[in-house]
């Protein structure tokens, strides 16, 4: 069994833990299927990608150690996510706001 | 300055290994510049060539060189080979690659595997374009808009989409490799606000690299996959939209222009506090300022999309936002002529370079704000005028600095002196022919004369005249240096190991620099730019 | 601690100062390049959230064609793999050199049953669209797309084949990183067979599963926002 020099290196996470995230993913795929079948109106999408985020930081944390780096390595990640984020929303205020109406001479 | 002539380290990174295997299997940092520098040189002088004939055709109205569809497959190959295969990897590649591990102390990059990785990257993806270019050519100008590109151009649009694609991944590794080397490989006492500004300066285009080129690489594999298989992304006879392939087009396309100007303006900070014998004024703004460009950059990109439909209200914000962008640069141009103020200021031939840069690229970030103004942008988008705009940026800003990079660490890099005189001559040279080919160009745009055509009204004849006789002075100006640059790797006057002298790591070791770069990992304990303790030191007085 | 002694697979490269700078970095260079991934299949998010804006009956009718079972199914199998890469990673950290093969081979089953199922899944969507004569029932977008079989024709037709460019598109671009990693796995799982990683080092393991879990990731999100599309 080594031990984690720089207090990173090899941490090692117990079995049950993954096992857990499992269970959980399963069960948040379940869920994912249920909150389908199911009309929330405006909420239909955010809570499908809310899931689905949920879901994703579950294997960030755990299954990729992120839990257990440096917060550099979430610095990163984060930083990719909110440019992926600008990506689409940005290019979406295009389309959404091509109908609004423009009012001249005020 | 030392009285004794200098003399060359009996062994040094050039001669520590003989043959071609040597340099085609190195994963020497240096080496790998080398190479780079020489692939480079060969691009930029090919999508010179192209330039040479866009500019002769242009000599008439009548635009008699050449078929109009010729005339799109030239200023389409002008401007691949010199954004992909120049303009983007020039810097980072060369003198990145080069003087960043020497920089923070460290004996390479964090990954010299990678690094020649993406040496051979660049060259397969040059390869495969190149190949385009010569076999069908390719008409769509280097934006590749669809679903011209995708549907009707009769060109080798796949064939070249895959070239850029694979050229896209020598940059990201670039960029990957440079980050983590920034963050894990500085010497000890090397802080984050001890850093020379070049190297802040490739942290933020690099950062850059990673977040932008795979959205371009995914791009330009939808392009190849609609053209291909008939999928229906940007096409509208099958549902597809062509404003979304600008969108993300453009996404990667407008950070890209910063790929290209924030390493050169890495290496101004670092020549002119080197020739004002003078600490950068202002550094932590001009390092903060670097990452807020590369920030703000991913922000703006629809200001190159305003004719097209875009909706007005995301039109106004993306304007607003292009403006807020100039803000950054203008700190550093201010703090770069604050620095000059009570300096030692001398003139060699990189501050010669630098002088350019800053009252060219101030014009050039000056016309972009008027083209970021919607009112302003719909009379002269598509003109003549942006040209000069972005040519004033990229070869009176981008390509001046990379010369003025490039004669400032030539002793270090050659271990020899470029003849000053002929360096000096080629700077002016260059300057006034870049001038007298591009300011008549904004005149042209605002007069109305569009861009990517073969032909032009006989009025603007006059201007356009002017514009490629400054194109051929501008050519012979940059021929000089690549003969006496060579002309000095032999014959050029012995280096010391710091004859400017400058504050760095770089110049604390010998010229040229042995493989491992340092007998003894250095331990800095000074600030950065202290030219006050330099100078005492060294009681130097330059000629 | 010198571990560098004890780690004859992983050498400390002479750059590094000691085996910890050199396993940091390595950490941060595999996740730059995740970065580029997000980004990469990015675009196609994007591409997907403005047609799905601009034609969201199409999508509905598009998504509704596809089996949300078998997509739930495949889901759980790639999670699943995902688990058993974590567990080979820690028995790489273990040391434990049988448990690391185990795994890995059981990560490349789990992967190769998603892949077989894509196949199917594939097929019943492009076999109407070979040979000659009638193409109904095609949904590869093309010359041979058919929409007849969603009750769709003119606008609604077209704004389907769109849906489906990104459903090829999107899940054949994760199936092509698939494909890719699944002989990665085969040369870590032969690597190991060998021998070559150990408690000290095993750094290779790690970023090939860092490399995997992205993929399972990119995954859950494509799930709902193909198959679950208006099934309310």
């Amino acid at each position: 069994m080594s031990e984690p020099a720089s207090g990173h290196a090899t941490h090692v996470v117990p079995v049950k833990v993954y096992l857990g995230v499992f269970l959980a993913l399963c069960v948040g795929t379940v869920l994912t299927v249920e909150a389908a079948g199911h009309d929330f109106g405006a909420l239909n999408t955010p809570i499908a990608l809310g899931i689905a985020v949920v879901k994703a930081t579950l294997v960030v944390l755990y299954f990729m150690h992120v839990r257990y780096s440096p917060r550099l390595v979430t610095l990163m990640l984060l930083s990719g996510v909110a440019f992926l984020a600008l990506l689409v929303l940005f290019t979406l205020s295009d389309y959404v706001s091509r109908p609004w109406p423009i009012v001249p001479g005020s | 300055m030392s009285t004794e002539p200098a003399v060359l380290p009996k062994v040094h990174y050039l001669n520590a290994g003989y043959g071609w295997r040597s340099w085609l299997f190195t994963t020497d940092h240096k080496r790998i510049a080398i190479l780079y520098l020489v692939s480079v040189t060969l691009m930029f002088f090919l999508g010179g060539a192209y330039a040479v004939l866009i500019r002769l055709n242009l000599v008439e109205p009548t635009g008699s060189l050449v078929t109009a569809e010729t005339y799109n497959k030239l200023f389409t190959a002008h401007g691949v080979v010199m954004i992909f295969f120049f303009l983007i990897p020039s810097i980072p590649a060369t003198l990145g690659n080069f003087l960043i591990p020497l920089m923070i102390g460290a004996k390479d990059l964090a990954f010299p595997r990678i690094n020649l990785l993406s040496w051979y990257v660049f060259v397969v993806g040059a390869l495969i374009t190149l190949h385009a270019l010569v076999n069908g050519g390719l008409d769509t100008g280097w934006t590749f808009y669809a679903p011209y590109s995708t549907v009707f151009s009769n060109t080798a649009v796949v064939t070249a989409g895959v070239g850029i694609f694979v050229t896209g991944f020598s940059s990201i590794l670039t960029g990957l490799n440079f980050i983590v080397t920034i963050h894990k490989m500085r010497a000890p006492g090397l802080t984050w606000f001890r850093l020379p500004l070049f190297v802040w300066a490739h942290y933020a285009t690099s950062v850059i690299q990673i977040l932008g080129t795979p959205v371009i690489a995914v791009t330009v594999l939808l392009v190849a996959v609609e053209r291909a298989f008939h999928f229906g992304f940007f096409d509208p006879a099958r549902g597809g939209d062509p404003i979304l392939f600008q969108h993300l087009f453009w996404f990667y396309s407008h950070p890209a222009v910063y790929i290209m100007i924030l390493p050169s303006m890495g290496v101004i900070s670092e020549v002119v506090a080197a020739f004002s014998r003078k600490r950068v004024f202002g550094y932590s703004f001009i390092a903060m300022s670097s990452l807020a460009i590369a920030g703000l950059g991913f922000l703006v990109w629809a200001h190159h999309m305003f004719v097209t439909g875009l909706a007005v209200y995301a039109a106004m914000v993306f304007s607003a936002l292009s403006f807020s962008v100039a803000i950054p640069s203008a700190i550093k141009v201010f703090n770069w002529t604050a620095t000059f103020y009570r300096g030692s200021v001398s003139w060699q031939t990189p501050m010669l370079y630098a002088f350019g840069f800053i009252g060219l690229f101030t014009i050039g970030g000056l016309t972009g704000l008027f083209l970021a103004t919607l009112g302003i942008d719909v009379h002269v988008t598509d003109t003549y005028f942006v040209v000069a705009h972005f040519h004033y940026i990229m070869v009176g800003g981008a390509i001046m600095g990379y010369l003025g990079g490039l004669h400032y660490w030539w002793p270090k890099i050659a271990g020899r002196h470029y003849p000053e005189w002929w360096a000096r001559v080629s700077a002016v040279v260059i300057f006034l022919g870049f001038n007298l080919t591009f300011f008549p160009q904004f005149i042209l745009g605002y007069l109305g004369m569009p861009r990517r055509y073969h032909v032009y009204p006989e009025e603007f004849q006059v201007l356009n005249v002017m514009s490629s006789a400054g194109a051929s002075i501008l050519g012979i100006g940059y021929l000089i240096p690549m003969v006496y640059l060579a002309w000095s790797m032999r014959y050029g006057k012995v280096a010391s190991a710091n004859p400017w002298p400058a504050t760095g790591l770089e110049w604390q070791t010998t010229s040229p620099p042995p493989t491992t770069n340092f007998e003894k990992t250095p331990v800095v304990d000074e600030e950065v730019y202290d030219y006050p303790k330099l100078l005492e030191k060294k009681e130097a007085v330059l000629v | 601690m010198s571990e560098a002694a004890h780690a004859p697979a992983g050498p400390l490269a002479h750059h590094f100062a000691d085996l910890d700078q050199q396993k940091e970095s390595a950490v941060l260079g595999m996740w730059l390049f995740l970065v580029t991934e997000i980004l990469f299949f990015g675009g196609l998010f994007a591409t997907y959230a403005v047609y799905r804006h601009l034609y969201y009956d199409a999508f509905s009718a598009g998504s509704h064609h596809l089996s949300w079972r078998i997509g739930f199914a495949n889901t759980l199998v790639l999670i699943a793999s995902s688990l058993t890469m974590a567990m080979a990673v820690h028995s790489a950290a273990l040391g434990k050199k049988g448990r690391i093969v185990l795994f890995l081979l059981l990560t490349i089953l789990l992967g190769s049953a998603f892949l077989g199922v894509k196949y199917f899944e594939y097929g019943e969507k492009i076999r109407p669209c070979l040979g000659d004569g009638p193409s109904a029932g095609c949904l590869l977008p093309g010359e041979r797309f058919d929409a007849s079989a969603l009750h769709l024709e003119g606008d609604a037709a077209r704004q389907a084949q769109v849906y489906f460019s990104l459903y090829f598109g999107m899940t054949g671009l994760h199936a092509l990183h698939m494909i890719i990693g699944i002989p990665i796995l085969g040369l870590l799982a032969w690597w190991a067979h060998r021998g070559r990683y150990d408690a000290a080092w095993h750094t290779p393991v790690e970023m090939v599963g860092l490399y995997w879990h992205f993929v399972d990731i990119v995954w859950i999100f494509l799930f709902p926002l193909l198959y679950l599309v208006g099934h309310h």
